[in-house]
């Protein structure tokens, strides 16, 4: 199973980031190959609607899970249609994030919050 | 003579001062650019009258011409696309009706909707016409309500006050892009000195002339006054840190036609301002 998670660090060894939206890097995990694949958040400095092109960039891996501490409303409309099933993370690292995630222990994500949108520009 | 009042944050007193500046002139138009919240409407109270809807143009996808080469999504710096299960999705909420998208589109396959985003209201309080801008709830961007009532500040002769949003973000620099003169609006402390800095810069970067009203002043110091004093900045007036005057704020009534202290006060500023306006326009015209 393929799962996405947003990252402070281009490693495995690194910690999971506390936006979706805005954070630096993503992960593709494989859980089957256990490959990793770190990709460059594009979105990360975004004028407006980060969560949404986030989003988009998990869709285009096709991740079927996303593991993340918090998700806004527009990024949820992106992935909700893609089939992409968010998960609420609460640990900091990475490795045991993907631990929690085996061993059955995350939960979906209830709380979808409705955006911070403090962008990086206008409002 | 269009004059716009702006303040590095909300609460610093721009409804106070373009409110009483414009009901102690004889004939004079007030105009609120604060859209997301408008309040001066509640200090008016004007009558007669009549709002007009403002609209802006949205993108809509034709499902059987999208290809999926996401152009329009590349091109939106506001994110507002987003392509999912091979369909394209739009946010309407995010859209700031660029109309780039629907230029670009190598199919043609969006096309555009009008959508309201808000509405300005024109109505009259004794010799003020007053204009209020509303944004509604939720939407990105302001700017095309405030581009509306400009265009209104635009046709007359009367004197005119502009109540900008707080702060100098792209609906300031709108609201204050064609006027003659800013009057900034700052508190007497070390933070007033912070949030005046914002919109000293703004004013500098746009070649406005400008002087500051110090709000909220007590007989204690005055860092702002020492910032003004240090900057050559053209110091207007004060207003007293007073219990009265808080007092007819809270129950909306304007203080010129309240209190004939501050009737003297406001008219006294009124004159200072004008003066003021009337030398740049013979210095710099």
């Amino acid at each position: 199973m393929k799962l996405a998670m947003p990252v402070n660090d281009k490693s495995i060894e690194a910690s999971i980031s506390d936006t979706f939206g805005r954070t630096s890097y993503f992960l593709i995990y494989d859980t089957e190959t256990q490959e990793s694949v770190f990709v460059d958040n594009s979105a990360a400095n975004s004028q407006g609607g980060a969560g949404i092109k986030a989003a988009q960039i998990v869709v285009d891996y096709e991740a079927e899970a996303l593991l993340t501490p918090q998700c806004g409303e527009n990024a949820a409309k992106v992935l909700r249609p893609g089939n992409i099933k968010i998960y609420k993370t609460k640990c900091i690292s990475i490795k045991d994030t993907i631990a929690a995630f085996n061993k059955g222990e995350l939960s979906l994500i209830e709380q979808i919050h409705s955006g911070f949108h403090t962008g990086n520009g206008e409002k | 003579m269009k004059i716009a009042v702006l303040s590095g944050k909300g609460g610093t007193g721009k409804t106070l001062v373009s409110v009483n500046l414009a009901a102690a002139a004889s004939e004079s138009v007030y105009i609120d650019c604060d859209v997301e919240e408008p309040n001066g409407h509640l200090f008016f109270k004007p009558n007669k009258i009549i709002s007009e809807r403002i609209m802006v143009h949205i993108p809509v996808v034709d499902e059987n011409k999208c290809n999926g080469c996401r152009v329009c999504i590349d091109f939106c710096k506001f994110n507002a696309l987003a392509y999912i299960n091979n369909k394209l999705a739009i946010f309407d909420e995010i859209c700031h009706s660029c109309g780039g998208c629907i230029l670009f589109c190598p199919e043609r396959a969006l096309f555009e909707k009008t959508k309201m985003v808000g509405q300005v209201e024109y109505g009259t309080s004794k010799a003020v016409t007053v204009i209020t801008g509303r944004l509604n709830i939720g939407e990105a961007s302001g700017i095309p309500i405030i581009k509306k009532l400009l265009h209104h500040a635009n046709k007359g002769n009367k004197i005119t006050f502009i109540d900008s949003p707080p702060g100098s973000a792209c609906t300031v620099m709108e609201s204050i892009k064609d006027v003659d003169y800013c009057i900034l609006v700052a508190e007497p402390t070390l933070f007033g000195v912070h949030n005046l800095t914002m919109v000293y810069d703004l004013v500098k970067l746009f070649h406005k002339p400008y002087g500051v009203i110090l709000n909220k002043c007590v007989d204690e110091e005055k860092p702002a006054e020492k910032f003004c004093r240090e900057k050559n900045i053209k110091i207007l007036g004060e207003i007293p840190f007073d219990h009265e005057l808080g007092m007819m704020n809270s129950n909306a009534l304007i203080a010129v036609r309240t209190s004939e202290t501050y009737k003297r006060l406001f008219t006294s500023l009124l004159q200072t301002v004008i003066e003021e306006v009337q030398h740049e326009t013979i210095v710099n015209p």
